[in-house]
């Protein structure tokens, strides 16, 4: 699609030959009003059928390159009985699309797939066309059937009539029916089939716009210009040091936020580095090496308990062993590959701004109040970015490119140079996990004991707070405030959207369990610090590193027990579908059953292992377990992941080829986040600041072969597929090192330095 | 600013432009093209690659001067979603794309050096991209569908 000009829906639908011939009286168009979440309950607000039959559909849950545009796709093809190929599915534009607020990639399934929203549309649409065409057949609706968007007799194909006749062009005017039955997944023949990615082609092609391609009439380029270290204010601006140099329109400063404006992307770039100005001195940062401490030490706190049964400190007491463990993750970030990037065009107070932000109605409300208009003057049109893996410097370059273009009254388009996108983003949490369990004679765990800190500044900018990325602070806008909760009051209900909870507990809270374990004794406390960086929700945020802590320590637990690692979970599990995964995984990973660490492991060389995790993510949106294969050479400290095998229960399979895609880039993405990715600064500043700082796993590494058991539960509700895979990989690799060479590894990342310092510790 | 001639995918354009100028910006800003990405303009991660002479070129680390004149092919250089080149068909056939911003990196890398070595090994191949990044890390598809061009380059 073109991006010229913004579009309205009603120029949209013309121009896209869905112009809707309204037959009701009714002033109020779907189509002419702004679609925010309280008219999405309108089937016309999901889908519009064509004159020539095919269908339009818009949703507000957005491509992030894990393949919810083609699952999306398969669905509405699938509920309306259509091919693929002749629906056109439009996402998030704040003058189209229904709102659904924020698509984090591992909840857009339970939203869309399940019985509501667009799945729900579709099937309402189904039923309400079934009965236009028995009416205009004169037949009972059961008597009829669909193939490819035409209605006919089950018993007379030839007395048939298609959507385009029924209803082409025209509006539905019904509302969302919650009675509307989905079609059962036995009969399904999209869904659940391998569909190709529909935007593959044009991107391996290089025709493919992203919103990095976006170029719009009398486009300026903009760059900014950060403080030089965390916390700095700006004193003064020289506007002189770069007035002059070739291409340069416009300084622009409002408060702490500074940015150049030119003609050309290279003179930007060059009036951006020349620019003088005078910052105060960084308000300092705790030492990296002493970050954990800090986080521990740090006050004020905010408490949760999401589970305390009060008994814990009694049966710990009365256990026959009680055993602990701390555990540290590091600051990381989400690193996308390409630097964010947004075009704004402001101008006589009105603003469109095109982002890869994955909630374009939040933003258009934020970019309203950092821009001081009114939201309904605010469009925002999603334009795919590159993989963000949660909140990137998509929102904050958003505010960067707005700002810029009202500063100059004309449209800014601003790429964030590595530097600015890797010291500022939002990174994901670090983590410091105290865990404390009791057992019994017969070595089984009577009383789970779980603390935690992390930090929290900022976050994505919801509906309120530019403030909460660094853009919007810099402009003037405080983050979201912390506030302080100490003691954490009792929980009221099960909840476990952190994984903070353990799978082997009951996950008991006034009476109910919503847990996935045995273990009755349990007390889950977390506290949240004020932290010295922005933070924010990196794929699997909390839920990775809580779930590295647990999946470690009933390791640690089953080892010193001298227990096989599956059979020792599975002997604390009740949730007959985690076990499935624990199981599946297992098996097909021909899983030598025995207490790790291995037997005669050597010294020196090269020493092999294997181990496994398993989680239930969020507590409620997916089901996954991994085995790890490692070889750990000693002498370096290298750790060369061979093998891993996961199994998956994400209930019905939307698409098993896209599935797949999303559980070994989750989990090779969790190899590299385990054995080197960590956020690193000195006492003023971030130092992780480009590729040769923050090391990922290249293209061409040495890659572990990953085979993936896909279990199908076509009954049971959709869940998410992007976050599982990479929540279970660190701990796998941590229990793989130790059954290879009896190191236990308690602090990610895995560096060759740390596994040398470890196996020199018991060398 | 000085005019400069460029050759890209077969086309010739006259440009006046700062000759210190990084090619990326060229090729994407003057020229509109998709292909080559401005991913971290310090020739770390691949983004913009684009092939020169046979060879796997960085454009966001090379000055516009030096390169006038020469034969310039980016990603869309080599074929059309209609009409896709043998490495690009790989790429859809195995559908080894997540959010696909790195494809400039990863398939340019490749076919520069399986044009210059048809017969490269596990072991090129893996060198050859030990500097390019796929954050979505769908690096297992991306040699998978390397060594499904290369079977085809060999056959
Ligand atoms: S953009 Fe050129 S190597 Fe990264
Ligand atoms: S596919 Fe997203 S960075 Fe490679």
């Amino acid at each position: 699609m073109n991006c010229i000009n913004p579009i309205s829906r009603r120029t949209f639908l013309k121009t896209s030959g869905a112009l809707v011939v309204t037959f009701s009286l009714a002033p109020e168009s779907v189509f002419s009003q702004r679609l925010d979440g309280a008219s999405s309950n309108q089937v016309d607000g999901w889908l519009s059928v064509n004159a020539d039959g095919s269908v339009t559909a818009f949703t507000g849950k957005c491509e992030l390159g894990h393949g919810l545009y083609t699952a999306q796709t398969q669905l509405v093809a699938e509920e309306l009985s259509v091919p693929v190929n002749r629906v056109k599915l439009i996402q998030c534009d704040t003058e189209i699309t229904p709102d659904q607020g924020t698509t984090s990639g591992a909840q857009s399934h339970p939203t869309n797939f399940n019985h509501g929203s667009l799945a729900l549309a579709c099937a309402t649409a189904r039923e309400a066309l079934t009965r236009l065409a028995a009416t205009r057949l004169g037949l009972p609706a059961d008597r009829l059937g669909v193939k490819d968007g035409v209605i006919s007799a089950k018993t007379d194909p030839s007395q048939k009539v298609s959507y385009g006749e029924l209803i082409g062009g025209k509006k539905f005017n019904l509302t969302l029916d919650t009675r509307a039955k989905r079609k059962p997944a036995a009969e399904w023949t999209i869904l659940g089939t391998p569909v190709p990615r529909i935007e593959i082609p044009a991107m391996a092609t290089g025709e493919f716009e992203y919103v990095h391609n976006v170029r719009v009439p009398a486009m300026l380029y903009g760059q900014v210009v950060r403080p030089p270290a965390v916390g700095s204010t700006l004193v003064s601006v020289d506007e002189n040091s770069v007035i002059g140099l070739p291409g340069v329109v416009k300084v622009v400063v409002k408060k702490n936020f500074l940015g150049v404006v030119a003609e050309k992307p290279w003179q930007a770039i060059q009036a951006a580095n020349k620019l003088k100005a005078v910052w105060t001195p960084g308000t300092g940062l705790p030492k990296h090496s002493e970050i954990h401490d800090y986080l521990r030490n740090k006050k004020p706190t905010r408490d949760t308990y999401a589970v305390n049964s009060k008994d814990v400190d009694e049966k710990l007491s009365s256990a026959v062993k009680v055993m602990k463990s701390t555990y540290f993750y590091p600051y990381q970030m989400h690193g996308s590959i390409g630097s964010s990037c947004a075009v704004a065009d402001v101008q006589n107070g009105k603003a469109t701004v095109w982002s890869a932000s994955q909630a374009v109605y939040p933003l258009r409300n934020t970019v309203a109040m950092v821009l001081g208009l009114q939201p309904e003057n605010v469009h925002i049109i999603f334009k795919m970015g590159s993989g963000c893996y949660g909140c990137n410097g998509a929102d904050t370059v958003s505010y960067d490119a707005a700002l810029l273009s009202q500063a100059v009254g004309r449209p800014v388009r601003v790429q964030l140079t590595r530097k600015d996108e890797m010291a500022w983003e939002n990174y994901g949490l670090a983590f410091v996990i105290d865990q404390r369990i009791g057992v019994d004679e017969n070595g089984t765990i009577i009383a789970w004991d779980y603390e935690a800190w992390s930090p929290t500044l900022g976050n994505r900018p919801g509906m309120t707070n530019p403030g909460n990325v660094v853009t919007g602070f810099l402009a003037g806008f405080p983050p979201a405030a912390f506030a302080a909760r100490t003691p954490a009051p009792d929980p009221t209900n099960f909840a476990n959207n952190n994984n903070a909870v353990p799978s082997y507990v009951t996950g008991t809270v006034n009476g109910n369990s919503g847990g996935t374990g045995n273990v009755r004794s349990q007390r889950v406390l977390s506290r949240d610090v004020v932290s010295p960086f922005w933070t924010g929700p990196l794929r699997s945020p909390a839920r990775l590193q809580n779930t590295f802590a647990h999946e470690s320590f009933i390791d640690e637990v089953a080892a010193e027990l001298k227990a096989d690692p599956v059979e020792y979970r599975l002997r604390h599990l009740s949730d007959t579908r985690l076990m499935d995964v624990v199981k599946g995984a297992s098996k097909a990973a021909n899983w030598d059953s025995r207490p790790s660490p291995r037997n005669g492991a050597r010294r020196g060389g090269i020493s092999s292992g294997r181990g496994i995790a398993c989680v239930l993510y969020e507590g409620d949106n997916g089901y996954c377990a991994v085995v790890a294969e490692v070889d750990v050479h000693q002498d370096t400290g290298r750790v060369a992941v061979k093998r891993l095998v996961i199994a998956n229960d994400v209930g019905p399979i939307s698409n098993p080829d896209g599935l797949r895609n999303q559980l070994e880039g989750g989990a090779l993405h969790g190899v590299s986040r385990t054995l080197s990715e960590e956020v690193t600064w000195d006492d003023q500043k971030v130092t992780s600041i480009d590729w040769r700082t923050y090391r990922p796993l290249p293209v061409g590494a040495e890659i572990p072969k990953i085979e993936t058991v896909l279990i199908n539960r076509p009954d049971a509700p959709a869940a998410g597929a992007g976050e599982t895979a990479v929540t279970v990989v660190a701990a796998a690799i941590g229990n793989a090192i130790f059954d290879a060479t009896g190191i236990r590894l308690r602090q990610v990342p895995f560096t060759p330095e740390r596994v040398k310092a470890a196996l020199g510790k018991i060398g | 600013m000085s005019m400069i001639t460029l050759k890209v995918n077969g086309r010739t354009h006259m440009l006046d432009v700062d000759p210190a100028t990084p090619l990326l910006y060229i090729l994407s800003d003057d020229l509109a093209l998709r292909g080559p990405k401005f991913g971290c303009g310090l020739g770390q991660c691949g983004c913009c690659t684009v092939i020169i002479k046979g060879q796997a070129v960085r454009s966001c680390v090379t000055p516009v001067s030096s390169v006038a004149g020469a034969e310039i092919t980016t990603l869309e250089g080599l074929g059309s979603s209609a009409k896709p080149h043998p490495i690009q068909k790989a790429f859809i056939d195995e559908q080894a794309v997540q959010c696909g911003f790195c494809l400039s990196g990863v398939i340019m890398t490749a076919k520069a050096l399986l044009d210059r070595n048809p017969k490269a090994s596990d072991a090129d191949i893996q060198q050859a991209l030990s500097g390019v990044l796929c954050r979505c890390h769908t690096h297992t598809r991306m040699v998978r569908a390397i060594k499904r061009y290369a079977q085809g380059v060999k056959a």
